[in-house]
């Protein structure tokens, strides 16, 4: 086959540029472990997601205006006056949202699994800085319709900065551009929105996807597949990345879709939490609301930040809870990957992580009241303790043996 | 068919409940965006009663002919009354900085307002002014205090007087209790008059996403034709499978 690929003009193609060495590579050649089951459908959701994010986002670049005067009824006007452009703006919109559901649990995989482990410390990092950006990217983003969450979560977020001793001021105002949120601002975050971060995120998704093909996949069993191979010198526990996995991938899609259409066609607002009721009101610098939450997806870290009484160190707080996930790899002590095969202490270490997420996530949205600010602080330690238990728990986990082939299929 | 697909979505995506800002009692709206002739009757009451202070300067007069069945003459005979061709946008002719001076503030734009507030909201906000005479209107608002805009829909309505009482939870704590009574009675009845109203806040969540009901029927084809293709996909995924063992 390989010497018939020489002629025509995949033939002339291939002597100028790797086009079927790097389809097999990547697709046609890269073994995948047979036994992937539900939550290794996000990693190809998420990569759909950004790619209908800078498709839609491109199409709403050439009708939004980014002015402070013209910002929010250019919106609208998109989502009136230009053809079929609710649905696109509703998409994009969605799509935000839905961008985080999908890495959260992308990232959760590879909690379940120990996806971050040797020889995979690369990839998690390079997910880790792709995270980064995509929260970069929604916070700057969700200023451009310049409603009043629009504005006042921008203001609240970048003061934050001013939070820093001694450069603090300073650099809260070289982030605005001005004193306050203003025109300089959301043109700053305009351009950064659509060219700088973007061209980031995709040059990171690729490097994270070579690593990935570099030492292959992990599975839920954590099973190292390329230990054991078949005298073809492939993966016994291995299987094409195509076809296998873009069929399966594809039904992911679909359901995927349906979920993404529900919310799109007949709840775009999400009873305020993927557009906020009060961000239909134009930004107005003078009027201050009485509840500003970041959204869903950002409340979280909110939560810690609000839970530490000191504002400085309520910043290196929630700071440390982003920071702390980078260091995974080499927090887990243990030599077992896959949660099928480690201790109880693990599953109950998870399980409070996933609780105590889940109420920050809520804790955040909510405004303060003196249960509530308890709650938090109770949740915050919560989720540090994790990273402790991490480090310590293992030396005592009753961990049962891996086995040498991978299981079930 | 909607119905199905709302519970499937329940079952995946938790309960999400939205706390009311203020504490005061919302009436339901029960608004019926289908029902073409309230959304008519709603536009007349909204060009008659607000547009000649608030300005709808993301609405199209055409637009709104067009969704709610109002022939083009029609609605520049009847609806518009600043002249101007049936293209333009709904803006109103009130100088702003005259509108600060009377009201204090300028009247919002309505584009928006029922995504901004909500239909209860509005349709409580509507119906809840009594007469006070400390403001400089003349009347208060229930939902909105101290609120810069007179009651427009007076004539409609009549006037009413609060009526304060005091009431016992059942833990022993006392609470004050506003309720609003009728002193004089308007041109309609309380039951045409919270018809109309209902009316008005049918219009007001028309305009604020005049696309809502070609949203909703398209996405019933798009999730029918996705579920279709899911079941394509489904056996092609089985028989590409069949020899993975």
């Amino acid at each position: 086959m390989a010497e018939k690929w020489k002629t025509g003009l995949l033939g002339w193609i291939d002597a100028r540029f790797p086009l079927s060495s790097m389809w097999n590579d990547h697709l046609a050649e890269y073994y995948a472990p047979k036994n992937f089951n539900f939550w290794y459908y996000f990693g190809s959701l998420a990569l759909m997601v950004l790619v209908m994010q800078i498709i839609t986002g491109i199409w709403l670049t050439m009708n939004y205006k980014p002015d402070a005067a013209l910002a929010f009824n250019s919106v609208e006007y998109i989502m009136r006056d230009v053809n079929w452009g609710w649905l696109i703006r509703y998409m994009h919109s969605t799509g935000a949202s839905f961008f985080f559901i999908t890495v959260y649990l992308h990232m959760f995989r590879a909690l379940l699994y120990g996806s971050y482990k040797k020889p995979r410390e690369l990839i998690w990092i390079f997910g880790m800085i792709i995270y980064v950006c995509l929260m970069a990217e929604a916070f700057m983003g969700y200023l451009l319709p310049w409603g009043q969450m629009s504005y006042w979560g921008a203001q609240v977020i970048i003061s934050l900065f001013g939070a820093i001793p001694g450069i603090g001021d300073a650099l809260a105002l070289w982030i605005r551009g001005d004193y306050v949120v203003s025109d300089v601002t959301l043109n700053r975050f305009f351009a950064f929105h659509v060219i700088a971060v973007p061209i980031v995120l995709l040059a990171l998704v690729v490097m994270h996807i070579l690593a990935l093909h570099e030492v292959g996949s992990n599975n839920p069993d954590g099973v190292e597949i390329k230990k054991v191979k078949g005298p073809d010198g492939h993966p016994l526990d291995g299987i094409p990345f195509h076809p296998y996995y873009t069929v399966k991938d594809i039904v992911g899609v679909i359901v995927f879709l349906i979920f993404f259409c529900i919310v799109v066609f007949f709840m775009p607002e999400m009873g305020g939490y993927f557009l906020e009721h009060n961000n239909f009101v134009p930004a107005d610098p003078l009027k201050t609301p009485t509840h500003i939450a970041p959204l869903w997806y950002f409340t979280p870290f909110y939560a810690i930040l609000r839970a530490v009484p000191d504002k400085f160190l309520g910043v290196v707080a929630m700071g440390a809870a982003i920071v702390l996930l980078f260091f995974l790899p080499w927090l887990d002590r243990s030599p077992v990957k896959s949660i099928r095969y480690r201790g109880l202490s693990y599953k109950v270490t998870l399980a409070v992580f996933v609780i105590s997420v889940l109420a920050l996530g809520y804790l955040g949205g909510e405004p303060p009241s003196p249960l509530y600010t308890s709650l938090s602080r109770l949740f915050s330690i919560l989720y540090f303790a994790f990273f402790g238990a991490l480090l310590i728990l293992p030396i005592f986990e009753k961990t049962k043996p891996v086995p040498d082939r991978v299981t079930s299929k | 068919m909607k119905k199905h697909i709302f519970l499937l979505l329940l079952t995946i995506i938790p309960v999400l409940s939205l706390a009311a800002e203020e504490g005061v009692h919302l009436d339901k709206a029960n608004i019926d965006p289908d029902n073409q002739q309230s959304l008519q009757r709603g536009a007349r009451l909204f060009v008659n009663y607000c547009l000649s202070c608030h300005s709808a300067g993301l609405m199209r007069y055409e637009r709104m002919g067009k969704d709610l069945g109002i022939d083009e003459k029609l609605v520049s005979e009847n609806l518009m009354f600043t002249g101007g061709r049936v293209g333009d946008l709904m803006v109103v002719a009130t100088n702003p900085e005259d509108a600060k001076e009377w009201f204090g503030t300028v009247p919002p734009d309505l584009s928006v307002i029922a995504r901004a507030r909500g239909v209860d909201w509005l349709y409580t906000y509507l119906r809840s002014f009594y007469l006070d005479p400390s403001r400089v209107t003349g009347v208060n608002n229930l939902v909105f205090p101290d609120v810069g805009m007179p009651d427009v829909l007076w004539e409609l309505q009549g006037w009413q007087k609060p009526v304060i009482t005091t009431e016992k939870d059942p833990d022993g704590t006392e609470h004050k209790v506003i309720n609003l009574e009728l002193v004089t009675p308007g041109l309609l009845s309380p039951q045409e008059f919270d018809r109309s109203v209902r009316d008005l806040v049918n219009f007001l969540d028309y305009m604020a996403e005049p696309g809502k009901h070609d949203r909703q029927a398209l996405g019933v084809k798009v999730i029918l034709f996705l579920l279709v293709f899911l079941v394509v996909a489904y056996l092609m995924k089985k028989e590409f499978w069949k020899d993975v063992h």
